[in-house]
């Protein structure tokens, strides 16, 4: 099985992540796409470094993996802080941050 | 001894000391600038003195530290007779004006006095780097950080203009001259990459170079020096800033800071674009012209004190301007004593319009009328400041203003016949706002307005006295002062290459 | 003592400057000051000037220190002394010694009479160094000093607003000359390369004749801003706010006889050119009889002297124009004028003090029995004005007119008789002053007593009075002699004969003088209207100075104020507009661009994304392109 195959799959969950933060509306699932697409991307980094035959990439995915996390635990409070103010969890009713 | 560095750098230690004192101990905070300004003078006196005149170095007292190896871009300082005199006018005026405003903050609880002398003090170091700085990145540094602790002068500590102009006002300052800095900061680049990769004032004077390459280069040093001196049509910010901009800020403002436009055009625009700079005299020379007469008129038909002053200043910048690029030694003697003369004697008119607002609360001649009557000792001050701005003989400015039109004379008669015209302004405008505050019958508000019935104080004195004595001393005998800019004059003259330097 | 010469300068001007710094607490001791200090300059001169006659040539220069070395030009503060300088000198401080005395009791109720003194002093420090200086930059020095002094006498009473305005009026229209004066400087270092008067009078011969011209008439505005010659008249009689002092020793005594001195100091420049010469004279006499004619309508004693002055310089100009002997007689003609209208102005000052201040000779009358003094001795004044022999304006003026009929051409008999009718219209306006104010019916405002001034004021008016008597006789041989060798050249000058025997305007001269002041007797002997009454064309344009004020106001004023204001709206709007627009088009479109935050979360992510799929792109673009 050659390493292309698992690039592949990395795109295509790349791409799922990204229609899925355009065009879903809920924070829950926006947030799941946004985990998704980082994952892709994970995938994609620890391929290459089978490819290449060093390290660099895993250790990339360590950190984006820290990352991940961290942007879960802020992420999921703002959430959890908006639905209870808004009695909603729609990212478009949430637009006050503008011009 | 380290004269350049320390006349540098003291007074940026004294801002950082001043800027720490609470803001409960105003005082503290007074006498530490005070201090600290006197020290700064006494570095000046010291720096003169070891200055060597008759010397053939173009560049003296250098002194270089190592800064960014990579740029080649070095702390060198080093001065000629030009920069020598604007250093002692500042050191000279900052004491001055320090003292002058010592009490202008007194009642207006709302702003801290620490700040506003730790911001002159900042002020005197970036100016005085401006002068001292002998490597083209350095000077672009103080030249640009200069502008800070000015826009809060202006925004922040003007008086008696509402906040709104005052924060337009500011926000013009900074924003003219942000364009011009930037714009020179392209020319550095430049002069850099052509100039052999290094930023060495000295080592660049002799640069090779195309001719376009050198005329754009000489367009953006000369754009920001004209915007910051400034030259007709880039002035529209001086007469908001110098009116919003507390007195003494604005004497230093019009005394000293757009003095390092004129400055810079000798130092920079001439020496290392000779030839572009003889290109482009005469639309230089055509732009001060301009100035002189146009801002002569303006000045006429102003109705409040401070704009009236910024708008002579402009004109005195086109006199400035045609010594300049006359490029003859008479005229270009007469141009950098004219930037001391003219520090010294607008500073001193700034500071007694200053005085003159405190007590009545406007800046308006309306406001004013027959003041004479209640105050005639500050009239009397005034008036001699403002004989002193039209260039009377027997003071410091005439003596400028004579050797600026010689020059010009000797080259261009149209122009001198014309500049002459704004002599005749000059009598017009001062002696205007002269009587319509101090002379004729007593406005009957003024004699109701609390602060009008004081005459001038011993502080006040003591701020005026030595500008009064300096502008008598240096009218009759300004040979101490011609006798160092005049080597320095020839030097820059020459690397202009004009055939007729020595006459 | 003639090694000195800074002495004579120095002792005024210290005066001056203890005197400004003193204030009120000098109000004892400083009137008295501010009187000694012109004494001993003049006590020095004096002595200097009999150290100069024994010396071979008589001339001595003295350089003090550098004034202004920058290059080729190299400006001393030097000074000379020669015959010249020598008589100015002692007319200055002589004169003007004289009348500080008067003005210790004129002034004597002025609680500023210490600052005026200081002011007082100043002028004379700065007349000094005027006559003294041996450049012309120290000439100019002394010239906008002078011009200084003037302005702060002028307006010494500041809060008067016609004092304010006649002292600025009088400060422009100098600056207007002085532009002129400076230029000429300029163009003396551009062709000669030197300021100095030896040098300058040596080089001046290598000129083009229109570099000549040129130079002459520059130096001729700065002489006719300073003596209110035409065109620049107009502020002179306005300068008669000043208290009367100041008129007497700067508007009429020596200040506005500067332009003489300047011309008369320039003579090589001058005579060398027949076309400046003819300018020169022509100026003079279009003055005199523009003088005469509005002095003859006037009401206002002091205005009528005033005129009188503008019109007796157009007499001193038509004699430096002249050229020549001529010259020399001017110089005297100045120096008796400086005694007699000193005199007379003196006199209306002490006709002023005993009549509250009043000024209109129509409110005066038979005041010969109440001021015996003043009326005597201004009798003297106007017998010397009036040229009757043998007082000293017949032997001063006389001289002049017959200079003026030896022009060798046509032009003899146009500025000859112009002089004769000017010395008619003299004699009939100076006697009209004088009947109107010392004889005929009393004429005067309710309760007023007048009386005899003090001591103080009328001991210079005698001494005065004398001088204006015996000058005449005593100058016409000795100083004409005393001053020629300074006129270099002048034997060279052709001698052309009269167009009229000498004798023959001698007898005109008194003749005229005694028409007009029979024709003044005879008209205004019995008194006049308290009123000025409506009268013709002439008479009226006359009291209106000749329309030369609305000229002024309508060609330089009104069209000055218009395009200040133009340009202050120009300059906020235009200049000033173009920045703030640029600055308001930058602000308009980041406003636009602003719409693009529209709060939704998932627009910014489209962005993003295409923004990532931008830079994507391009960077494949390059790769495979």
């Amino acid at each position: 099985m050659t390493p292309m195959w698992y690039i592949v799959l990395s795109a295509i969950l790349f791409s799922v992540g990204a229609v899925g933060v355009l065009i879903r509306r809920n924070a829950i699932v926006l947030f799941m796409c946004i985990e998704l697409m980082l994952n892709a991307a994970n995938l994609a980094l620890v391929t290459f470094s089978r490819i290449n035959g060093t390290l660099d990439g895993q250790i990339m995915a360590f950190f984006v993996m820290v990352v991940a996390a961290a942007e879960v635990v802020i992420g999921l409070a703002i959430i959890m802080l908006i639905f209870r103010t808004r009695r909603s969890a729609s990212v478009d009713d949430a637009n006050l941050l503008k011009y | 001894m380290k004269y350049l560095s320390l006349i540098t750098v003291v007074p940026l230690i004294g801002a950082l000391v001043v800027a720490f004192v609470p803001r409960s101990k105003p005082e503290l905070a007074k006498l530490l600038t005070l201090a600290f300004s006197l020290v700064v003078f006494g570095l000046a006196v010291a720096t003169w003195f070891a200055f060597d005149a008759g010397s053939k170095a173009r560049l003296q007292l250098q002194e270089s530290y190592t800064w960014i190896p990579a740029w080649d871009a070095r702390f060198t300082f080093a001065v000629d007779g030009i920069s020598l005199v604007m250093i002692a006018l500042t050191a000279l005026l900052v004491p001055i004006v320090v003292l002058a405003s010592w009490k202008d903050l007194d009642n207006s609880g709302k702003r801290s006095v620490p700040a506003y002398f730790a911001l002159i003090l900042a002020l005197e170091g970036t100016m005085i780097g401006t002068f001292t700085a002998a490597d083209v990145l350095l000077f672009y540094v103080f030249f640009e950080v200069m502008l800070v602790p000015m826009y809060f002068l202006i925004g922040s500590f003007g008086q008696d203009v509402p906040t709104k102009q005052r924060q337009y006002a500011a926000v013009k300052f900074f924003l003219y001259s942000l364009v011009g800095g930037l714009i020179m900061l392209a020319a550095v680049i430049g002069l850099w990459v052509v100039g052999g990769k290094t930023f060495e004032w000295a080592s660049l004077v002799n640069a090779d170079m195309s001719t376009g390459v050198e005329r754009w280069l000489f367009l953006g040093f000369f754009l920001a020096f004209a915007i910051k001196a400034p030259f007709f049509p880039f002035h529209t910010w001086l007469p908001d800033a110098g009116g919003a901009a507390p007195a003494g800020a604005a004497a230093l403002l019009v005394g000293v800071m757009d003095k390092v436009g004129t400055f810079g055009i000798l130092r920079y625009c001439l020496s290392l674009f000779p030839d572009a700079s003889r290109y482009f005299a005469p639309l230089a020379i055509a732009l001060s012209l301009v100035g002189i007469i146009y801002a002569a008129l303006l000045a006429v038909g102003q109705n409040d004190l401070k704009r009236l002053i910024s708008y002579t200043s402009i004109a005195h910048f086109g006199f400035i301007g045609i010594g300049i690029f006359a490029f003859t030694l008479q005229a270009g003697s007469g141009a950098v004593l004219y930037m001391v003369n003219h520090g010294l004697a607008t500073g001193l008119l700034f500071l007694v319009v200053g005085m003159f607002v405190v007590r009545r609360g406007s800046t308006l001649v309306t406001d004013f009328g027959g003041a004479g009557k209640l105050v005639p000792l500050l009239a009397g001050v005034f008036f001699f400041a403002g004989m002193a701005s039209l260039a009377l003989p027997g003071l410091a400015p005439f003596v400028s203003e004579f050797l600026v039109l010689l020059g010009v004379f000797t080259v261009n008669q149209t122009v001198a016949v014309i500049a002459t015209v704004g002599i005749i302004l000059a009598a017009c405008y001062v002696l205007w706002m002269i009587q319509r505050t101090t002379q004729g019958t007593l406005n009957p508000t003024l004699s109701t307005v609390d602060g009008m019935s004081r005459d001038i104080s011993k502080r006040e004195m003591v701020v005026v006295a030595p500008l009064i004595v300096l502008l008598l001393a240096l009218g009759f005998y300004p040979k101490p002062v011609l006798d160092v800019i005049n080597p320095a004059v020839e030097a820059t003259l020459t690397e202009v290459q004009v055939v007729e330097a020595g006459k | 003592m003639l090694s000195n010469l800074w002495l004579l300068f120095a002792i005024p001007a210290a005066s001056a400057t203890i005197l400004l710094l003193s204030g009120k607490r000098a109000l004892k001791w400083g009137p008295w000051l501010g009187v000694i200090a012109p004494a001993i300059s003049f006590v020095l001169g004096l002595i200097m000037f009999f150290q100069l006659r024994d010396l071979n040539p008589r001339v001595t220069e003295q350089n003090l220190w550098s004034f202004i070395p920058v290059g080729d030009l190299q400006v001393s503060f030097g000074l000379m002394f020669d015959p010249l300088t020598a008589v100015f000198v002692l007319l200055i401080t002589g004169v003007g010694s004289l009348i500080h005395l008067y003005a210790v009791g004129y002034m004597a109720h002025d609680e500023r009479r210490v600052t005026f003194f200081g002011y007082f002093n100043l002028f004379i420090t700065a007349m000094l160094l005027l006559v003294l200086g041996n450049n012309y930059v120290m000439l100019y020095l002394g010239w906008e000093g002078v011009g200084l002094a003037s302005y702060l006498l002028i307006s010494f009473w500041y809060t008067r607003p016609s004092a304010a305005t006649a002292g600025k009026k009088a400060f422009i229209m100098n600056r207007v000359g002085d532009a002129g004066f400076i230029l000429a400087i300029f163009l003396m270092f551009a062709y000669l390369n030197t300021v100095n008067y030896g040098q300058v009078f040596e080089r001046v011969g290598s000129l083009s004749a229109n570099t000549m011209l040129i130079l002459g008439l520059l130096l001729l505005l700065g002489a006719c801003g300073k003596s209110g010659q035409f065109p620049l008249q107009a502020w002179l009689p306005d300068a008669m706010e000043g208290p009367t002092p100041v008129s007497a020793l700067i508007h009429a005594a020596t200040m506005v006889t500067a332009g003489v001195y300047v011309i008369a100091r320039s003579n090589p420049v001058f005579s060398a050119n027949t076309t400046l010469q003819l300018i020169v004279v022509s100026v003079g006499t279009i003055t005199l009889l523009l003088g005469c004619i509005i002095g003859c309508a006037k009401d206002d004693i002091k205005r009528v002297l005033a005129w009188s002055t503008v019109s007796q310089i157009g007499y001193m100009f038509l004699g430096v124009g002249l050229g020549g002997g001529a010259y020399a007689l001017a110089i005297i003609h100045l120096l008796a004028h400086g005694f007699f209208k000193a005199n007379m102005f003196l006199g209306a000052g002490s006709v002023m003090h005993g009549m509250k201040d009043q000024v209109d000779i129509r409110r005066f009358g038979a005041l010969s029995k109440y001021m015996k003094i003043t009326w005597l001795t201004f009798m003297m004044g106007w017998l010397a004005i009036i040229g009757i022999p043998p007082l000293s304006g017949y032997f001063t003026k006389e001289p002049i007119i017959a200079a003026a009929f030896e022009r060798g051409d046509w032009t003899s008999w146009l500025f000859g008789w112009a002089a004769l009718l000017g010395a008619l219209l003299t004699a009939f306006y100076m006697t009209r002053l004088f009947v109107l104010t010392f004889h005929g019916p009393k004429r005067w405002t309710e309760g007023q007593h007048p009386h005899e001034s003090p001591p103080v004021m009328w001991i210079p008016l005698v001494f005065l009075a004398i001088g204006s008597v015996v000058a005449g006789y005593l100058m016409h041989t000795s100083v004409v002699d005393w001053l020629n060798p300074v006129f270099a050249g002048v034997e060279n000058v052709p001698e052309y004969e009269p167009v009229m025997p000498h004798w023959l305007i001698s007898v005109l001269g008194v003749a005229f003088a005694v028409l007009g002041a029979g024709l003044a007797w005879a008209i205004f002997g019995r008194g006049t209207a308290l009123e000025p009454e409506p009268a013709g064309v002439v008479v009226t344009a006359a009291r209106n100075n000749l329309y030369t004020d609305a000229f002024n106001e309508v060609v330089f004023e009104k069209p000055g104020r218009w395009l200040t204001r133009a340009l202050v709206y120009v300059d906020n709007k235009g200049v000033d507009g173009v920045v703030n627009g640029l600055a308001a088009l930058v602000g308009g479109g980041s406003g636009r661009m602003r719409r693009l935050q529209t709060g939704f979360v998932r627009s910014y992510a489209l962005s993003m994304l295409l923004g990532g799929v931008l830079v994507l792109g391009a960077l494949l673009a390059v790769r495979l392109g």
